[in-house]
């Protein structure tokens, strides 16, 4: 009986000794950082702690997957400026790492689906947003909040439909990229006496030049496949034109339609001018192949800019240059970061000061020279930009701006990746008929 | 031990009333020490596996929790899906190369270090070391090595062998079956030799127990009997040690089945899905595409291709106890 006796004992200062854990880690959460270090990104556990919101000095968690280099300086020079404005207020940077959000999105659907959502988090606008969270009712709509910062005439109305649903408002964007631009290796156009196509047609033929001589003509790392999705959608968005484009992923157009089988048969062309290896490379190492003069071109997001000046230290317009997608001048495939306002957390107001920064002239001109994208602003300073920046910040005033499929803003998440597996396949079997079934099917998903 | 011998002395010496006093409190004690783990792995082992069956016969494909029955739907999308009959195929032809290439090591290089060769805990100890590494080290390791435009092949290049490895998007011997082509995947091999590199230690340092299990006698008997070499190590050694074999076979069954890491490091989907298999599906469907019930579906059908391997070791090691 004793051993009985002194088991449950045992048991029962387990559960007391639990219970005291728990209330020393919540009691540390709310006290105010002693350190006066910006927060530390690997306390990430801490997580949970918006229920403290109520307290004095409240707890802003800020959820994204921002730590690479560049971006992740952006983020924390952005949560400076905040705590200088609002001291009594502290952020818990809870990024986490992976490329293109892959583990940070599974993490955040874990936390929302158990009802236990950060502050507020990073989402590419387009259907990642409305198509989902939106749908699913897990985000607040912030549009009188927009027009009380006069917020409504300060951001394109097409990046404003962007991250609306049924004229509602739901997040704020911060930063914006470009996806139809490729990059070149100038001293490999130089040698070769090779002008920057506009057409398909010039663009191939530059390219049977550049493999006449010996030069890979388009790098691509499709290791993860969403990178050969984007040179489809860039191909897509110039047969089609933005509007039809649109009109595609709105299911007013069907994916066998005849311009779509031509733009995956330009496409099937396409890759054929890409390195053998393409399938061991991430994009990163095919930006390598375009630094070194392996390949020439490179068809990518523009934070592959930052990856070419900062970790490669090549000069712009001096070692590599940069034009649109053949066919897509005047168009601008927007990847845009925003955060919008989760529903069911209580310190709301919290959370609305600090997309305020966010969405400030000030706040955006702090993060994003750092990132290496431009505000999503119309009335930012130019000034603070290099020289890339300030050329697509003029392309994104005079553009029509289109969702980017790839990055989840054309349709949700599911289609999304249906279209990767299918362009996978693709890419090795060259089926278009097989292709386009694919595309036709998992449409159903876009209802 | 000496627990059992003294209640047994105990119940020798008791009368029959007490005995059964005894007996309870025993239990008693028993039931207080073994229900937290038991309640807690019913409820997070097993309770989960039958939330995740259920998940997986329902329409939850999108954000939203959709509890709808949909019968065996997410299933039957499955096994006409390319991608996972893809995965299927990878699965069977990694698990025999990588199951039969790790006891032909292991039993060959244990054999050698029996040979009571000088420095043996020095090889023995070189060999089990890739063991000390996880899978995500060692894939990204291998990654490099089996590049097709660094790595070895800088050193074939001597030679004139240019093998894509991991990025070949060829099928050995294939034929029609499905949407896809049944045969070798080239590639598949490329990660075959990574995790065999890994996980020779494990077998190696099973067998080389087993080994020194054998009693030198049964040796002894068998030299007196005018057996060879061969001859012994065929009739009297292999036989010793299948009960080791088993084991390896199960242990590395389930790693098999259920490898995730190392691919996700390595190679990830591979082009044309040659390196796929079904957890890496899994963990892409669901956390990136949202199809929670097909990601569900996936995990169930994993469960059961390991348990074509544990139930019937579990079964046989019962009929042992009794």
């Amino acid at each position: 009986m004793k051993k009985l006796l002194s088991f449950l004992l045992l048991v029962v200062m387990v559960v007391a000794l639990a219970a005291c854990n728990s209330d020393t880690s919540s009691d540390q959460e709310t006290s105010p950082d002693d350190s006066n270090d910006t927060p530390d990104t690997s306390e990430q556990e801490a997580e949970g702690t918006s229920d403290e919101g109520n307290d004095e000095g409240g707890l802003v968690e800020i959820f994204s997957w921002w730590t690479g280099a560049g971006e992740e300086d952006g983020l924390l020079a952005l949560i400076d400026l905040f705590e200088q404005e609002h001291p009594d207020i502290t952020v818990d940077n809870a990024a986490v790492s992976g490329g293109a959000g892959t583990n940070a999105k599974a993490v955040l659907a874990t936390r929302m689906q158990g009802d236990d959502p950060p502050s507020t988090f990073q989402v590419h606008g387009g259907d990642e947003l409305n198509e989902g969270w939106v749908a699913a009712g897990k985000m607040q709509p912030i549009t009188s909040f927009f027009e009380e910062q006069e917020w409504m005439d300060k951001f394109p109305e097409d990046l404003i439909d962007m991250v609306s649903k049924d004229g509602e408002i739901y997040s704020v964007p911060v930063n914006i990229h470009r996806g139809n631009v490729i990059f070149y290796n100038m001293e490999v156009f130089e040698e070769h006496n090779i002008e920057v196509p506009t057409t398909f047609d010039e663009f191939f033929e530059v390219a049977d030049q550049l493999q006449q001589a010996g030069v890979t003509p388009l790098a691509l790392g499709d290791k993860e496949s969403w990178t050969a999705t984007q040179i489809f959608e860039n191909i897509l968005l110039g047969v089609l034109g933005p509007d039809d484009y649109d009109a595609l992923f709105s299911g007013d157009i069907p994916f066998d339609d005849d311009r779509v089988v031509e733009a995956v048969e330009l496409f099937e062309q396409t890759i054929n001018y890409v390195n053998e290896d393409h399938a061991s490379r991430n994009w990163q190492d095919a930006a390598q192949l375009v630094a070194n003069g392996d390949a020439a071109m490179l068809n990518m997001g523009d934070w592959a800019k930052g990856y070419f000046s900062n970790d490669l230290d090549l000069a712009t317009n001096e070692d590599f240059g940069y034009f649109p997608y053949p066919e897509t001048d005047g168009n601008f495939m927007v990847i845009t970061d925003t955060f919008g306002l989760p529903d069911g957390i209580d310190n709301e107001d919290d959370v609305k000061d600090f997309l305020a920064v966010l969405g400030s002239v000030e706040g955006q001109d702090t993060f994003n020279p750092l990132k290496g994208s431009i505000p999503a602003r119309v009335d930012a300073d130019p000034a603070n930009y290099d020289e890339y920046g300030q050329d697509t910040m003029e392309d994104f005033t005079n553009s029509r701006l289109a969702p980017s499929l790839a990055h989840g803003s054309a349709a949700p998440e599911g289609y999304l990746t249906k279209v990767n597996q299918a362009v996978n396949i693709f890419v090795t079997q060259q089926d278009t008929d097989n292709f386009i079934n694919t595309l036709v099917n998992a449409a159903a998903d876009l209802q | 031990m000496k627990q059992e011998i003294s209640t047994n002395q105990h119940l020798e010496r008791q009368p029959k009333l007490n005995k059964k006093k005894k007996i309870s409190k025993d239990k008693l004690m028993a039931i207080a020490f073994l229900a937290p783990s038991f309640i807690l792995i019913v409820i997070f082992v097993y309770g989960f596996i039958g939330w995740t069956g259920w998940v997986s016969v329902s329409n939850w494909n999108t954000l939203v929790p959709d509890f709808s029955f949909a019968g065996l739907k997410n299933y039957i999308y499955l096994f006409n899906d390319y991608r996972f009959q893809a995965d299927l195929r990878n699965t069977v032809f990694f698990t025999i190369l990588f199951i039969g290439l790790v006891i032909i090591m292991g039993l060959g290089l244990s054999t050698l270090i029996d040979q009571k060769l000088k420095g043996e805990s020095f090889f023995r100890n070189i060999f089990l070391f890739p063991m000390a590494l996880s899978f995500v080290v060692t894939g990204v390791v291998w990654q490099w090595l089996l590049n097709p435009s660094t790595g070895f092949n800088q050193f074939l290049q001597v030679f004139g062998i240019q093998p894509k490895w991991y990025t070949d998007t060829n099928i050995l011997a294939g034929f029609e079956w499905g949407s896809i082509e049944f045969g070798l995947p080239v590639a598949i091999i490329a990660v075959v030799i990574a995790a065999v590199w890994q996980m020779t230690g494990f077998s190696l340092a099973m067998y080389l127990a087993g080994l020194r299990g054998i009693p030198e006698e049964l040796r002894e008997a068998a030299r007196i009997d005018g057996a060879s070499e061969f001859q012994i190590y065929r009739k009297v050694i292999l036989p010793i040690l299948t009960p080791i074999t088993v084991s390896v076979v199960i242990i590395m069954a389930h790693i098999s089945l259920k490898i995730f890491d190392l691919i996700y490091a390595m190679t990830g989907s591979g082009a044309n899905f040659v390196t796929d298999v079904p957890g890496v599906y899994m963990f892409e469907t669901t956390f990136r595409g949202n199809y929670y019930a097909n990601g569900s579906a996936i995990a169930i059908i994993m469960l059961l291709l390991v348990a074509i391997f544990i139930v019937p070791y579990l079964i046989t090691s019962r009929k042992g106890d009794n």
